[in-house]
Parts: structure tokens; C-alpha cells; sequence
């Protein structure tokens, strides 16, 4: 039995493969093997949302998902968020000036579940923004900021 | 915080996932959802020698009509609670559970059948699965068998499963037309496992107000999800009102076996649950004025 995989997938419009260990997971694939060091690992056992991403659409833990698991998948990471010219996505315009953020660590968490979240339901409530926003776990702000963020981002987003 | 070495396999086929557990009696555990099952390997409290990951196999991700009822494949993801058709239609009290389970980041992953599997006695789906008499489909290398859900759970994270059995299907048949059902908790955070969570089901005479049938079972308070046949009991024959609720509830509290731990204590654990058993029946009450 094969200790190691190889794993093709797509993340933010690129093709990528790479060989790892059967036991790896996503999220430290995306990092180390993929160089995709935007997606943060925190608790490592679902919790925190720190490392969450957008597989196939769906928001998912990569900390708690297995590389080989992801083979053939689409995915969309933070960094898939900005333009390549550097242009932020409105999302992430909508987190600096509501202050949605102070050490960044759980930010690429918050984006991705946002961004799932304003594509599907770009008319969220207050109560189905804070649903989707207790998946995650931020030590700074106080949560109000970031929810601040996500109904403007909302206005701005269906709006545009 | 990495898991430990494993023979890992991803059939295509349910045969051969199956074979591939009936060769490693011992040492093999099925990776569904993984919500629950990569958490433990990440933290090394689970190394099992080999992991037979069924997300690959073709067919086992439906819901579908069974008669009245809905069966759930084995590859069935949590957020089919919240959309599909059917079970909004059908099982109604399932789809207001899917707003307690969980958030929506571990629902695109979790699979119904596999919290069932999991049976952590303090998740909804158990619960719902033996207040609503589900049947829970067992498939060994040779045979399926249907295992009744109240025989089902047996202890802390302990089913009638075998080792060499996958869950392939939860079988919800439609409650009666005439019960009505709630199902409450109380937990630290919103999609947090619950301190303590109640489903109820009432049916109330149609000639006169007298309760006829009562279903109380109560999860995060014990090994299992537990049904408390006495406080039922109590309820039958009485007017619904906050009379009879009062007696159930404090029954209720006594009946059931919680624990002291970090989150709560034994007493308040029952406390919550003479509370909750109050608040869930009134809201069944109002169900049926309604319908």
C-alpha cells in the first residue's frame, strides 16, 4: 500500500499537483507543498475556522480534510480573493475600513466564509450573518467589527 | 498535531470498502464526513492502522422517498438537512434541527448517517433518529441488516455496528399526521454540541383535549440519546397544558443520568432539561393549534 499520493486539484483557477504523504492534511498541503501560505492553521480539530476554504463551493476545515481527499477537487483559497493587480476584493476592502481585523490571524477564515456565505444569500440578515460567522473564532475584535464588514460588504456587493 | 501513519484506501465500489473491513476486523475505521473522525487523528487519540475513506463510492449520496418517509445515503452531508425538498416536506422537525447542528463550514462536510455512526450522546441526530423510530441500515460483506435506532445506540460512542458493517442508510419514516414535534437545546454557542437537547412529539385527541401520545428524548445527559418512558406516561390522558408539562418536566429531570463535567454540572443538566421539556412541549401545543 502506497504511503504517499499524488494530488491533482485546481485552487483559485490554477492547475496544481504534488505528492504527499496519505496522512497530510489539506490545509498544510495547501502551505507546504503548494506554497499557499494565505490559509492559516489554528486548532487543528475544526474549531477555530482559521483554515477554512472553499471546496467545490462549500466552505470546508482543511485542517480536518485529508490532501488526498481534495484529488480532482476546485478550490478557492484567500488568496484567490484579490485581483492580480493587487485590487482587493470588496470583501476584503469592507474588512480594512470597518476595522474587521487586528492581528489577522482568523481573517482568511472570516473572508472565505463571507464570500460563500454573499454568494449564495447576498440578502443575509443580521441572524444568518452571525449563523455563518459562529463557525469562527476571532481573539481581537469582538466579533462586531468583522459583522461590521460582512453587511457592508453585503450593501456594497448588491449594489455593484 | 498530525495523525499517526495509516493505510489509507478511497473505493469506488461499496463491495470492496467492505472487504477491505471484513480483512482488518481490528484496525480499520471508515472516514465519512470526517468532522469528528480527523479531529481525532490529528490529536493521536484514534490511530487506527487503516482508514477506508467512503466519499469516493458512486450512489451512496441521496435522499429519497420511501414510501412516506425519507432514507438518507450514507454519503449524505448535513446541509441537505436545510435543502432538500423532501425532508422540508416530510420530516420537518429534522430540518429544524439542522439549525443546532453544527455550522455550516462542518456541514459541508458531516454526513447524517455518520454522526448516527459517531453516536456522541450529546448530538442531535441520534436523538432524532430514536424519537422518530428511524431504522439504521448495517451492511456486512454479505448482508444488510435494518437495526431499529432505539437498539441502535449503545453506550458512549458505541453502536450495534460491527466492525465489518458500514451505516449505509438512515430510514426516517414519516411521523404520524397528527403528532406535532420540537426539538430545543441549550449549549455554550450556537452549533455547539448541547449541555442538554430535547426532541418532543405530542398528538392530542381529536374529539376532546386529551394528550394520546407523547415522545420525550433527551440528548447530553447520558450515555445515549435517552427516551423516558415515564414522563410520557404522564402526559397520556392529561389536558395539554402547563399542568401536565410541569409534571412530565420534573420526571423528566429525575429520570435522566447526566454528568458533572467542565461545561455543567449533573444538577443543572437537569434543571435545563425540566426546562426545556416545558418549553418543547408548549411549542409542539402550539404546532397542533396551528395545523
Amino acid at each position: 500500500m502506497a504511503t504517499t499520493r499524488t494530488i491533482k486539484l485546481r485552487v483559485n483557477g490554477a492547475d496544481y499537483e504534488g505528492t504527499a504523504e496519505v496522512r497530510k492534511t489539506l490545509v498544510d498541503f495547501l502551505r507546504e507543498d503548494l506554497g499557499l501560505t494565505g490559509t492559516n492553521v489554528g486548532c487543528e480539530h475544526g474549531v477555530c475556522g482559521a483554515c477554512t476554504i472553499l471546496m467545490n463551493g462549500e466552505t470546508v476545515r482543511s485542517c480536518i480534510m485529508l490532501a488526498a481527499q481534495a484529488d480532482g477537487a476546485e478550490l478557492m483559497t484567500v488568496e484567490g480573493l484579490a485581483k492580480p493587480s493587487g485590487e482587493l476584493h470588496p470583501i476584503q476592502e469592507a474588512f480594512r475600513e470597518k476595522h474587521g481585523l487586528q492581528c489577522g490571524f482568523c481573517t482568511p477564515g472570516f473572508l472565505m466564509t463571507t464570500y460563500e456565505l454573499l454568494s449564495k444569500h447576498p440578502d443575509a440578515d443580521e441572524e444568518e450573518i452571525k449563523e455563518w460567522l459562529s463557525g469562527h473564532l476571532c481573539r481581537c475584535t469582538g466579533y462586531q467589527d468583522i459583522l461590521e464588514s460582512v453587511k457592508l460588504a453585503a450593501s456594497r456587493l448588491r449594489n455593484s | 498535531m498530525k495523525p499517526a501513519r495509516f493505510e489509507y484506501y478511497d473505493p469506488r465500489n461499496l463491495q470492496e470498502a467492505l472487504e477491505i473491513l471484513h480483512a482488518h476486523p481490528d484496525d480499520g475505521k471508515i472516514l465519512a464526513g470526517g468532522q469528528s473522525l480527523m479531529p481525532l487523528l490529528n490529536m493521536r487519540l484514534a490511530r487506527p492502522k487503516i482508514i477506508v475513506d467512503i466519499n469516493r463510492i458512486e450512489g451512496l449520496n441521496y435522499v429519497k422517498a420511501t414510501g412516506t418517509g425519507v432514507a438518507i445515503g450514507a454519503n449524505a452531508r448535513q446541509r441537505a438537512l436545510q435543502t432538500e425538498r423532501l425532508i422540508g416536506e416530510r420530516l420537518v422537525v429534522l430540518r429544524e434541527a439542522g439549525s443546532f447542528i453544527a455550522h455550516p463550514q462542518i456541514c459541508s462536510r458531516g454526513t447524517i448517517c455518520g454522526s448516527l455512526a459517531h453516536a456522541d450522546p450529546a448530538a442531535e441526530l441520534p436523538a432524532l433518529a430514536v424519537a422518530l423510530d428511524a431504522e439504521l441500515v448495517a451492511t456486512g460483506p454479505n448482508a444488510a441488516r435494518a437495526i431499529p435506532a432505539g437498539g441502535f445506540f449503545q453506550s458512549y460512542f458505541t453502536t450495534a455496528l460491527q466492525p465489518d458493517e458500514i451505516l449505509t442508510e438512515a430510514r426516517f419514516p414519516a411521523p404520524p399526521e397528527d403528532m406535532a414535534w420540537s426539538i430545543l437545546e441549550v449549549s455554550r454557542r450556537h452549533g455547539d454540541f448541547a449541555l442538554v437537547g430535547i426532541v418532543a412529539g405530542l398528538a392530542v385527541e381529536r374529539e376532546r383535549p386529551v394528550i394520546n401520545r407523547a415522545r420525550l428524548v433527551y440528548f447530553g445527559v447520558g450515555a445515549t440519546p435517552m427516551r423516558v418512558n415515564a414522563a410520557e406516561a404522564l402526559l397520556i390522558g392529561q389536558a395539554p397544558g402547563e399542568d401536565a408539562f410541569d409534571a412530565a418536566a420534573q420526571v423528566a429531570g429525575q429520570e435522566i443520568d447526566p454528568s458533572n463535567d467542565i461545561h455543567a454540572t449533573a444538577e443543572y443538566r437537569r434543571a435545563v432539561a425540566a426546562t426545556l421539556t416545558r418549553r418543547a412541549l408548549r411549542a409542539a401545543m402550539e404546532k397542533l393549534k396551528a395545523n
